[in-house]
């Protein structure tokens, strides 16, 4: 059993929120990946819902590559919707 | 201290359930650091936690019926093995995973039966209790049921140590389904669920599982009789030794 996959756990807190990452475990398959996740990660009452992911399954952005993909963006402020004036009755924003 | 042949039906109905769920919870607590996976140990203390808390409400309102006195810790800490009135089922060791899986899915799949019925008790402290703790033993019924069908329908090895775990645990079955003469007048009112019932639903979930893992349902050597009253097997005083000794040792202890 040393040789169980990897999978990524993700929780929704609750209902209209999205899933978070919530960490990684180990599991011989998926559905026991579910159980195992309900009781490492919901067990204080934290989730309504679950996803279980490969580990093998992410592809990630290596951290070699992090000033070519993310430090363009850092000078452009334009792009953040900060130049409206919010009606106060607008709320969640 | 009074003796339990004194209590009536329904409080005695009511110990022995929560005898059930305490000394099981024990069993599961047995595993924690020693499972096969750092998953499955948290799984299991999960299992035994909700248990313990079965146990908690249950041993708390036996108490209350009793009317001497004695709480939940009294109860659990300061009775010897013939006044414990658990099934035999649930004090076997452990053994390895497959029989610890083995016991959780016949005791698990035997609460399930039980609490569904239950929730219509006539108490509403039980049916209270009950409605609480079917959620509770719906997902130890699946852990269990997915263990064995991944053990049974695995390796060769795998296969073969959950079919002697089921064989390890079979003798025990028939005493869960026997019904207890102290407490039928508790089933006569309505309070109590008539276990003899419950045997044929059982099967019903338990049979097709076994045959789905590749297994084969046990022809029992022996079959177990005589929790309800109070007689235990060799097992049931190391068990009593380890889960009292600190209360009696530190008597009201608290962390």
């Amino acid at each position: 059993m040393s040789d169980w996959p990897l999978w990524e756990v993700f929780v929704r807190a609750r209902r209209g929120l999205s899933h978070n990452h919530v960490g990684s475990l180990h599991a011989p398959d998926a559905q026991m990946a579910l159980r195992n996740a309900r009781d490492l990660y919901t067990r204080r009452n934290e989730g309504v819902s679950i996803w279980v992911v490969p580990a093998s399954a992410i592809t990630a952005s290596s951290p070699d590559e992090k000033d070519a993909f993310f430090d363009p963006a850092g000078d452009k402020a334009y792009r953040h919707p900060t130049f409206y004036d919010l009606p106060d009755e607008v709320q969640h924003l | 201290m009074s003796t339990l042949t004194s209590l009536d039906a329904r409080a005695r109905y009511v110990l022995a359930l929560g005898d059930d769920a305490l000394i099981m919870s024990h069993r599961l607590g047995e595993w924690i650091t020693h499972a096969p996976q750092l998953e499955e140990d948290v799984a299991l203390a999960n299992l035994g936690l909700d248990l313990l808390g079965q146990a908690r409400s249950l041993l708390t309102y036996a108490g209350e019926l009793e009317g001497a006195g004695r709480d939940e810790d009294a109860l659990a800490y300061l009775r010897d093995e013939r006044d414990f009135l658990n099934l035999q089922v649930v004090e076997v060791p452990n053994g390895d995973f497959a029989v610890t899986i083995a016991r959780l899915f016949v005791f698990s799949a035997y609460q399930y039966e039980l609490y569904a019925r239950l929730v219509d008790s006539r108490d509403e402290t039980l049916a209270a209790i009950a409605a609480k703790a079917i959620k509770e033993v719906t997902y130890h019924r699946d852990h269990a049921t997915q263990w064995v069908l991944r053990l049974g329908d695995g390796t060769a090895e795998s296969h073969q140590r959950m079919q002697a775990g089921l064989d390890r645990i079979w003798p025990y079955v028939a005493e869960i389904f026997v019904a207890d003469p102290t407490v039928a007048d508790a089933v006569g009112d309505g309070v109590a669920v008539d276990v003899a019932v419950l045997r044929e639903p059982w099967e019903r979930y338990v049979t097709p599982m076994i045959e789905e893992g590749t297994l084969t349902v046990p022809e029992p050597a022996f079959r177990a009789a005589g929790g309800r009253q109070g007689i235990h097997t060799e097992a049931m005083g190391y068990l009593l030794a380890e889960m009292q000794h600190l209360h009696q040792a530190h008597p009201g202890a608290t962390w």
